[in-house]
């Protein structure tokens, strides 16, 4: 077994969670898309990490971890408040900056 | 260091199996959870697809990370997305109705397209390319490794990823507070009937003023009380009503 199939199963898990972001109205689904992205893109730089024999790529995978955490902090608060004030979690809904 | 790699192109036929096992759970939880109707079910293939990815994790020489991404993604992130749709309210499910004509068939094409461009990408990239494996990197252990690459070594520091963990702190910080900051609410305390008595008595009229339209022509709320010399009272009438949002 080759790794690169790590690789095609990363890209596959990007383009779901891609097609979740672009389909799904309610916020919170979108967002675990994008986390469902952000995996897909981790588990690839571990698979770069064990190609190329350096631990780079897993110490870059623990940093968009704890990024993500933090995303996922702040996002959810804009969702709750958002949803606090509208009442309603679909993206649809928050049209506010569109011109 | 030719026949280290040479040794570690292969994988094991136990990692075969894995993958062959896990990879189509990892992509049938993941599409499932675009198409899953209620959104608690989509967070809980998410947890699934996560748990696929840390085995992932775990047969590709990174126990940290698998052990970061089950305590970190399924067991922080992931409670606390199915804690905020139990707060913003499970049952609100979203509208089918199309806002866009075309949305969804433009969406799968554009996600066909990237796999394409992926895929293919990928595929003329590194099909042939072998993998050095990560026994030497991980001799020490694979924490110690990742510390060493973090922290830097005794002497030699200047090519570690110090810096940006340092960053990554002040990053967590900024956003515990701004999520506190966002989520904040003014807590309006409910003055009890004593200090609305006070108040009231402080004020200019210790009695309730007359209601609206008394000895007016009208009863309407907007038409002030008239006095018995035939001015309005002042305050007596509803101030205008807008039409608000809520």
């Amino acid at each position: 077994m080759n790794p690169a199939y790590y690789l095609f199963l990363a890209a596959m898990l990007f383009t779901v969670g891609t097609v979740g972001v672009l389909v799904r109205r309610n916020a919170i689904v979108v967002f675990m898309c994008v986390e469902l992205m952000l995996n897909a893109v981790n588990l690839t730089l571990v698979t770069f990490s064990r190609i190329n024999g350096r631990l780079d790529g897993q110490v870059l995978a623990f940093f968009v971890m704890v990024v993500a955490a933090a995303e996922v902090v702040v996002g959810l608060a804009i969702i709750v408040s958002i949803f606090r004030t509208r009442r309603s979690a679909s993206v649809d809904d928050a049209s506010l900056l569109k011109w | 260091m030719d026949v280290l790699a040479q040794a570690s192109t292969q994988t094991t036929t136990v990692e075969a199996v894995i993958f062959w096992v896990l990879a189509p759970v990892a992509l049938g939880s993941a599409i499932a959870m675009v198409f899953a109707r209620s959104a608690v079910h989509a967070a809980l293939l998410l947890v699934l697809d996560f748990f696929c990815l840390a085995v992932f994790y775990a047969v590709q020489d990174a126990p940290f990370l698998a052990a970061v991404q089950v305590i970190v993604y399924t067991g922080a992130i992931m409670i606390l997305f199915l804690f905020v749709l139990m707060l913003i309210g499970v049952d609100a499910h979203e509208s089918l109705r199309e806002t866009l004509r075309g949305h969804r068939i433009a969406s799968l094409v554009v996600g066909l397209g990237l796999a394409g461009v992926l895929i293919g990408a990928i595929g003329r990239a590194t099909l042939d390319a072998g993998a050095l494996g990560l026994e030497e990197a991980n001799s020490g252990g694979n924490v110690l490794g990742i510390a060493k690459h973090l922290f830097g070594e005794a002497g030699r520091n200047q090519d570690s990823y110090f810096l940006a963990f340092e960053l990554t702190s002040a990053l967590l910080i900024t956003a515990a507070i701004g999520a506190m900051v966002l989520t904040h609410v003014e807590n309006k305390k409910v003055p009890s009937q004593r200090e609305q008595v006070i108040a009231r008595f402080k004020g200019t009229h210790p009695t309730p003023l007359s209601g609206p339209g008394v000895y007016a022509e009208t009863h309407a709320e907007q038409e002030p009380a008239l006095l018995p010399g035939g001015e309005p009272l002042p305050g007596s009438a509803q101030p205008r009503v807008t039409g608000g949002d809520e």
